[in-house]
C-alpha cells in the first residue's frame, strides 16, 4: 500500500520564534546567536531579512555584522525553542502516532492511516498549517510524498509558509531537476564523485544504472539510486520509540582560552559528571573512554582507551580522560573546546568480573556518592553541591553541561538501514 | 518584554480550579490597581498573540460587557493585549 508521509518543517524556527515574542524587532534583520560574552559566537539561526542580506548559519557574529550593518543580534532561549517544539509535537500526535522528529524543528509524520478519516495528505497537511499557524504563531513548510526523501525535498521546495504535494504524476517534474545536492546524504565528497560521471541533478541520477553507481559509490550508490526513484522504504517510527544509544557524551566550547593543565581538568571533570549522570540515568555504564579537544586554531583530535573495569563513575570516568589529555597534548595552543564520550555501552545491572587487582568496595562508594550527588541536585539544583575543583575558576565552572546541551543532531539512518536496499 | 514599547501587559489575576481539572480567571488586577471581574468565559483554545508576542491559553472573555482575551502562559504567567503602547 501507498504511504502518505508528511515532513514538516517549522521556517527560520529559532528566529521566528524570536520575532514572535519581541514584536519590537519585526521589520529588521536579525540572528540568534551565541553570547559574544561567553564566545559562542556564531549565527545559529536567521530570519528572512538576514538571510537576503546574505547572512549564513555558521557565521560569527561579527562577520554577520560585515554582511548586514544593521543586524540585530538576540541570544539564545533553547527552553523556548524545546518548548515550541514539544506544543508542535502536541498537534502532529492529533493526526498520528508515527512522527519522528529529526532535529528540533523538523518532523516526519506518516499519517497514512489517517487518511480515511481527515481526507487527504494535503488536507492535513493544510490543517497542521493553520493550527500552527494561528496556535504557536509561526509558520512550517510542509512536504507531502509517498516517501520519507521526497517529503522533504517537499518541505525544502518552496519556503516559508507552504505546502508541496510530491506525487507519482508530478515527482518527475519537481524532484528530477533539482541538484542533486540537495538529496539526503549528497555531501561536498559525494557530491564531487556524483559530478564526475556527469550526474548534476537527481533526475539524472536516478536514470543511472544502479550498478554503474555502485561500482562507484558503493553500497550508498544503491542507497541514493532508491532515493533518487522514490523507492526509499525507511519507516517513521513510532513516537516514544528512541534509536539505540551506541555513546554518551557531552563536549563544550569554555567561556575563554584554557593554558593550563588546572584549566583543563575543570572541563574535563565538568563534563565526566553530566557524561556519568547521563549514564546512569539510562542505566548504562561504559568500557571505551574518549576525549576530543580543539586549540584555538580549530585543530582538533580525539584519543580513546579501553578501561578495565566498565564505569558509570564520574571520578573514573575523568581519570581516565585525563590521562588521555596528558598522553596526548603537547600545550604548544590554548584550548578552545572539549569533550568527554562514553562508549561500548551495557546495561548496568549486566553480571561483572570482579577484579582481584581493584578496590570494588571502594568503587561501590564512588557509586554511591555519585548516586547521592544526582539526588541532592534533582531536589536543589545543579549548583547546589560541587566539587572543589570547580572553585578553582568559577568562570569556568559555571557550565552546567548537562542541561545546557541537550539537542543532538541526529542521522537518518541511526536505527540502521531500512531503506530496502540490500 | 517588560519593553517600552510591548503591549504585552502582564496582569494579576485570580482563577480557580474546578473540581473537576477545569482552569477559570475570575477577575484580574489591572497595574494601577483598579479589579476587573471577569463576567463569563465565552471560549478557551491555544492560541498566539501576534501583536502582544507569547503563546498560551486564550481565553475569550467578557469584562463589563466586552470581549477580552486573556492569555494563559506556559511559563504560569497571565498577560493581556493592551490597546496601545503602556
Amino acid at each position: 500500500m501507498k504511504r502518505t508521509i508528511l515532513h514538516s518543517d517549522m521556517n527560520n524556527c529559532y528566529a521566528s520564534i524570536e520575532l514572535l515574542h519581541r514584536p519590537e524587532l519585526r521589520g529588521k534583520p536579525l540572528a540568534v546567536g551565541g553570547d559574544p560574552e561567553a564566545r559562542h559566537g556564531i549565527v545559529l539561526a536567521k530570519d528572512q531579512l538576514a538571510k537576503k542580506a546574505g547572512v549564513k548559519t555558521g557565521m560569527a557574529l561579527w562577520q554577520a555584522k560585515q554582511v548586514c550593518p544593521d543586524i540585530v543580534f538576540v541570544p539564545p532561549r533553547m527552553d523556548l525553542y524545546l518548548r515550541f517544539s514539544r506544543l508542535a509535537h502536541e498537534i502532529y500526535s492529533d493526526y498520528t502516532d508515527r512522527q519522528e522528529a529529526f532535529g528540533i524543528d523538523e518532523s516526519w509524520l506518516d499519517v497514512t492511516e489517517s487518511c480515511s478519516l481527515k481526507g487527504s495528505g494535503e488536507k492535513i497537511a493544510e490543517e497542521i498549517s493553520r493550527r500552527i499557524k494561528k496556535e504557536l504563531g509561526i509558520t512550517v513548510s510542509i512536504g507531502v510524498s509517498w516517501n520519507k526523501i521526497f517529503a522533504k525535498l517537499g518541505s525544502d521546495y518552496k519556503k516559508p509558509d507552504a505546502i508541496t504535494v510530491i506525487n507519482q504524476e508530478n515527482y518527475k517534474n519537481i524532484v528530477w531537476p533539482l541538484p542533486v545536492e540537495d538529496l539526503l546524504f549528497v555531501g561536498r565528497a559525494t557530491k564531487k564523485k556524483l559530478n564526475k560521471l556527469g550526474i548534476y541533478t537527481i533526475g539524472a541520477l536516478a536514470e543511472t544504472d544502479s550498478d554503474i553507481l555502485k561500482i562507484h559509490l558503493g553500497k550508498v550508490g544503491m542507497i541514493l539510486s532508491y532515493f533518487a526513484n522514490g523507492n526509499d522504504n525507511t519507516p517513521v517510527c513510532y513516537q516514544d520509540e528512541n534509536a539505540p544509544i551506541k555513546s554518551i557524551g557531552n563536549s563544550t566550547t569554555t567561556p575563554r582560552d584554557l593554558t593550563t593543565e588546572t584549566d583543563v581538568s575543570i572541563i574535563v571533570w565538568l563534563l565526566a559528571e553530566s557524561v556519568s549522570a547521563r549514564l546512569r540515568e539510562h542505566h548504562f555504564v561504559g568500557n571505551v573512554v574518549e576525549i576530543s579537544v580543539r586549540d584555538k586554531d580549530l585543530f582538533s583530535f580525539t584519543r580513546q582507551k579501553k578501561v578495565s573495569l566498565s564505569t558509570n563513575i564520574t571520578s573514573e570516568i575523568a581519570t581516565y580522560a585525563m590521562e588521555l589529555f596528558r598522553a596526548n597534548y603537547n600545550w604548544q595552543k590554548p584550548i578552545r573546546s572539549v569533550g568527554v564520550r562514553v562508549s561500548d555501552l551495557q546495561i548496568d545491572t549486566a553480571p561483572v568480573q570482579l577484579s582481584l587487582f581493584s578496590d570494588q568496595e571502594r568503587r561501590e562508594r564512588y557509586h554511591r556518592m555519585d548516586q547521592t550527588v544526582d539526588i541532592i541536585r534533582k531536589r536543589f539544583g545543579f549548583y547546589s553541591i560541587q566539587r572543589g575543583i570547580m572553585y578553582q575558576d568559577r568562570k569556568l565552572s559555571a557550565l552546567n553541561a548537562k542541561e545546557d546541551n541537550i539537542v543532538h543532531p541526529c542521522g537518518y539512518m541511526q536505527r540502521g538501514n531500512l531503506t530496502g536496499v540490500r | 518584554m517588560g519593553d517600552e514599547s510591548s503591549c504585552k501587559v502582564y496582569v494579576s489575576t485570580a482563577a480557580e480550579f474546578s473540581a473537576d481539572g477545569f482552569l477559570r480567571p475570575l477577575w484580574i488586577i489591572w497595574k494601577d490597581g483598579r479589579r476587573f471581574d471577569i463576567d463569563r468565559v465565552v471560549q478557551v483554545e491555544r492560541a498566539a498573540s501576534r501583536k502582544a508576542g507569547g503563546v498560551g491559553l486564550r481565553y475569550t472573555v467578557m469584562i463589563g460587557g466586552k470581549r477580552h482575551h486573556l492569555y494563559y502562559e506556559d511559563n504560569f504567567k497571565w498577560f493581556v493585549e493592551a490597546k496601545s503602547s503602556v
